[in-house]
């Protein structure tokens, strides 16, 4: 029998939406070798063994997100509800951009589909570009809050016309962090989805191709990093919000280093995160190994997971807004009752059973690498 | 709050949701019936090591994922749309409805999607036996993924399994049992499946029936159509008694969406259903001379019986239930939308009274509360004619849906009875009939899902929160913006899928 106290299902939740957010952030991986594709695929073999590597796996990184999705729909839905009913326009844009790419792998390569390869791998790279963009802005409104009040029944309106691009079109320096936040991530998936390529597809394919790759990985992975610097150094400076003992909520100066050192494992995840980032991509670079994915995989779960936990633990309302400090939401009064997350995490118990059919299926179909013949299939995409 | 709604704002959210929805419903069909299908043919394949049926599952299979990823991309955006057009929608009821997404995207999405690479790709990566399994995992998956939505979607009609929370101001679970094997959201899961069947057999005949036409792949047409008009016939039968099953439950407990799909103003005792009538568009319940229709063939009895399993049983119309009918024991929307108000004032006056720490005030006010906590949905709507759905709209959509069942299941015989005739190259008119049956399941499902939506108005949730009070303060220009969008972007997808598919089809399963 499942018998948590309400705070700490809350927690629990909050911990498992973020692993599934992590996960999708190293499942991102396919939207960084989509935007990859016109930089580092010459001829249309290569075009077709880089589209026919991520297309086996861009429904497993849409379906992190749908479950993402859901999660916090089940689990915190005075989030679901006051981001996606506030920060409407961000939303709409990033579900655009994932509307494009399903159909895209698809239809990419089929006789009769009208508008000519070209187009289809355009609604790829702006998936890849775009979606990823404001997904890392998104996020990074967990820090810096977003426009928005709540009335008395919790119904919600926006108090910005621009409804949630102002995450990054405003000229606070807030929206520094958002977008370098945003630019963080679609560089790590640009790295991730080199990373990728080069374990997936076989090596004896096209040695061009692996030596743009193993380039191309060390230049975004490099290019990420001054990004990644002015995420960390606002991470470590900026003041943030506190939830005071009466549920108030206030500001408070350098909050997220203070969650640092409350939750000194916090800190640990993030170095052990860009240690093991570093090692995949500085492998990759200097050696012929192809497994830097893994590293490269693992470093982005950990520092996904330390984004994604530091502004909701330790008393910080994960979802604070700018206008109505009272409005900001925590994970103590945006969760669902006690029952429901009970309930859930029975549910949550089968998530251990599903990552274990995933890798073994993906173990099962990526022993054998991607080869031309794979992609002449006329089942190929 | 309600003072500044833009109803336009509310109708164009509608809109955009019907569209998804709508548009959805296009290809989750096909997906739900053919993967049984094609893992019917695999099996055989695995069974007999034939290539010929090889050949037959791919070629099926090939036309299953053009489909399949439209039936992704427009999936998506109906769990966006939740929060972002319905908001308030989101927070009242997110305690419960958000929990059978997240169940359908732990349980149900992650296999369908794993399992997908694998029968795709997995013809030479893994052993035959697991590329079976992988096949029939995408088949249950799924099936499993519609279970959870309808799970989901019954509990909008039949709001079991809740209680309203006067602290947090929204509806929170008390049973996910009762959410989850609600009766109504067992009969939703057989009917949109065993209709998704039929959908899916009238999809293979279809193709099938052109290639016997124009006197290609004979065997494999021929093949295709045994499984498929089988499977089409028996799903056809089960189809309609889950049903007429349907039907009952909604007199149960969403009479009001009954009298509309029946154009029913004045209940009866011994009620006809209307075989076929056109709906006078002028009548409203307020009005006391006209007719319901210009013209209806009714079958006596027969409303009665499926309402109530009684012939003589009294069926209340939409006047009973708007104004009340004190002989049937019916409360009218007058005096609950009186009784909603009070809710409304006792739940101010409780948390205020909570709010400056009067316990004993608050006390009293939530004794009031729960008195008359049971119509607070209809605390918020205007007048009582507001209760009433669209009614020609319901009408049609039913009688269009049961009489398509109807001609789909004696096309399924026809088809069955020639080929044992073995005559049935010969029947071009059959074959005629066969090529365009698709769409017949196309239009009866969509009706179905317009008798199941519009019926509900003007409720989110049955008797409890509605659509009003369900959206997001939202500009009507920027939903108007989106559903323009989302159109643009289904037309272009629309036509290059249909493309795809014709050329697809007219290629042919050789090339293989």
């Amino acid at each position: 029998m499942i018998n948590l106290d309400y705070a700490t299902l809350q927690h629990l939740w909050w911990l498992l939406c973020s692993v599934v957010g992590a996960l999708f952030l190293f499942m991102n991986f396919v939207q960084g070798g989509q935007t990859l594709l016109w930089q580092v695929a010459r001829t249309d073999k290569e075009k077709n063994l880089i589209i026919n590597s991520l297309g086996r796996k861009w429904e497993l990184t849409f379906t992190t997100l749908v479950l993402f999705g859901g999660a916090l729909f089940a689990a915190f839905p005075k989030f679901y509800s006051t981001s996606f009913g506030s920060a409407y326009w961000v939303w709409m844009l990033i579900l655009y951009t994932f509307v494009l790419q399903a159909v895209s792998y698809e239809f990419r390569r089929k006789s009769g589909n009208l508008y000519g390869s070209k187009v289809y791998e355009l609604f790829l790279f702006i998936n890849g570009s775009v979606g990823i963009l404001l997904i890392g802005a998104a996020v990074g409104t967990f820090f810096t809050g977003s426009n928005f009040i709540l009335d008395a029944n919790n119904a919600v309106t926006c108090t910005s016309p621009l409804r949630g691009l102002d995450a990054a079109l405003s000229f606070s320096p807030y929206s520094i962090f958002n977008i370098c936040l945003g630019v963080f991530l679609v560089l790590n998936a640009r790295t991730l989805g080199a990373l990728y390529l080069i374990n997936n597809i076989a090596p004896g394919e096209s040695a061009e191709l692996e030596a743009r790759l193993r380039a191309a990985c060390w230049q975004n992975a490099r290019w990420s990093l001054p990004f990644l610097g002015v995420v960390v150094l606002f991470l470590l400076l900026m003041p943030g919000f506190v939830i005071g003992e009466d549920g108030t909520i206030a500001r408070q100066n350098f909050k997220y280093l203070r969650n640092l050192f409350a939750n000194p494992w916090l800190l640990l995840l993030l170095l052990a995160g860009l240690a093991s980032g570093a090692h995949g991509v500085w492998h990759t670079f200097k050696s012929a190994s192809t497994k830097g994915i893994w590293f490269g995989g693992l470093g982005t779960v950990l520092i996904g997971l330390t984004v994604l936990l530091l502004p909701a633990y330790n008393n910080t309302p994960f979802y604070p807004s700018r206008v109505d400090l009272q409005s900001s939401l925590t994970i103590f009064n945006a969760s669902s009752s006690p029952y429901t997350l009970t309930v859930m995490t029975y549910v949550a118990l089968f998530i251990p059973l599903v990552l274990a059919y995933i890798a073994y299926v993906w173990y099962l179909m990526d022993r054998g690498k991607i080869r031309e013949e794979d992609v002449s299939e006329r089942s190929a995409y | 709050m309600l003072e500044s709604m833009d109803l336009s704002m509310v109708n164009w959210a509608r809109a955009q949701f019907a569209l998804t929805a709508m548009y959805h419903w296009l290809f989750v069909p096909l997906t739900l019936g053919l993967t049984w299908i094609i893992a019917f043919f695999h099996t055989i394949y695995v069974k007999t090591g034939s290539e010929e049926w090889k050949r037959l599952t791919k070629f099926w299979m090939k036309l299953f994922a053009i489909n399949f990823a439209v039936g992704v991309a427009s999936g998506i955006i109906l769990e966006f749309e939740f929060g972002t057009n319905w908001s308030n929608y989101s927070w009242m009821v997110g305690d419960i409805f958000g929990a059978p997404l997240a169940v359908e995207g732990i349980i149900a999405f992650f296999m369908e999607a794993t399992f997908f690479a694998v029968m795709f790709f997995g013809w030479n990566r893994v052993s035959k036996g697991f590329h079976l399994l992988s096949t029939w995992m995408v088949a249950i998956g799924s099936n499993l993924s519609a279970v959870w939505i309808l799970v989901a979607n019954a509990w909008m009609q039949y709001p079991v399994g809740q209680a309203f929370n006067p602290d947090t101001a929204r509806f929170e679970m008390q049973s996910f049992a009762d959410v989850a094997l609600s009766p109504f959201a067992i009969n939703k899961f057989t009917h949109a499946t065993s209709s998704s069947m039929m959908t899916a057999s009238l999809f293979v005949i279809a193709v099938s029936s052109w290639y016997l036409l124009r006197w290609r792949h004979q065997r494999m047409a021929k093949r295709s159509i045994v499984v498929a008009a089988v499977l089409g016939l028996i799903a056809s039968v089960f189809t309609m008694f889950n049903g007429d099953e349907t039907t009952y439950e909604i007199a149960q407990v969403q009479p009001m969406k009954l009298a509309a799909i029946e154009g029913l103003y004045e209940g009866e005792t011994n009620a006809g259903l209307v075989m076929f009538g056109v709906v006078n568009r002028e009548k409203t319940v307020k009005d006391e001379d006209m007719k319901s229709f210009h013209f209806a063939a009714e079958f006596p009895g027969l409303l009665s019986f499926l309402a109530t399993r009684s012939f003589g049983a009294f069926v209340p119309g939409m006047k009973d239930l708007v104004n009340g009918n004190a002989d049937q024991k019916i409360m009218g929307v007058a005096e609950k939308m009186q009784r909603g108000k009070e809710a409304i004032a006792s739940l101010d006056a409780y948390r205020a009274a909570k709010k400056s720490g009067d316990a004993s005030a608050a006390e009293v006010h939530l004794a009031a509360f729960n008195e008359n906590k049971a119509f607070l949905g209809y605390g918020y709507l205007k007048s009582p004619e507001e209760a009433v759905p669209p009614v020609a709209l319901s009408f049609y959509a039913f009688h269009i849906m049961v009489s398509l069942g109807g001609v789909i299941l004696l096309l399924f015989v026809g088809f069955l009875y020639f080929l044992w005739k073995g005559v049935l190259e010969q029947k071009k008119w059959l074959l005629s009939l066969g090529c365009i049956g698709y769409f017949l399941g196309m239009i009866a499902g969509q009706a179905g899902w317009i008798v199941a939506e519009v019926g509900r108005q003007p409720w989110a949730i049955e008797g409890l929160l509605p659509v009003s009070v369900a959206r997001t303060n939202l500009s009507v220009g920027a939903v108007q913006t989106t559903f323009f969008i989302f159109l643009a972007l289904f037309v272009i997808m629309l036509i290059a899928e249909v493309s795809i598919m014709l050329k697809q089809i007219s290629i042919g399963p050789e090339e293989n």
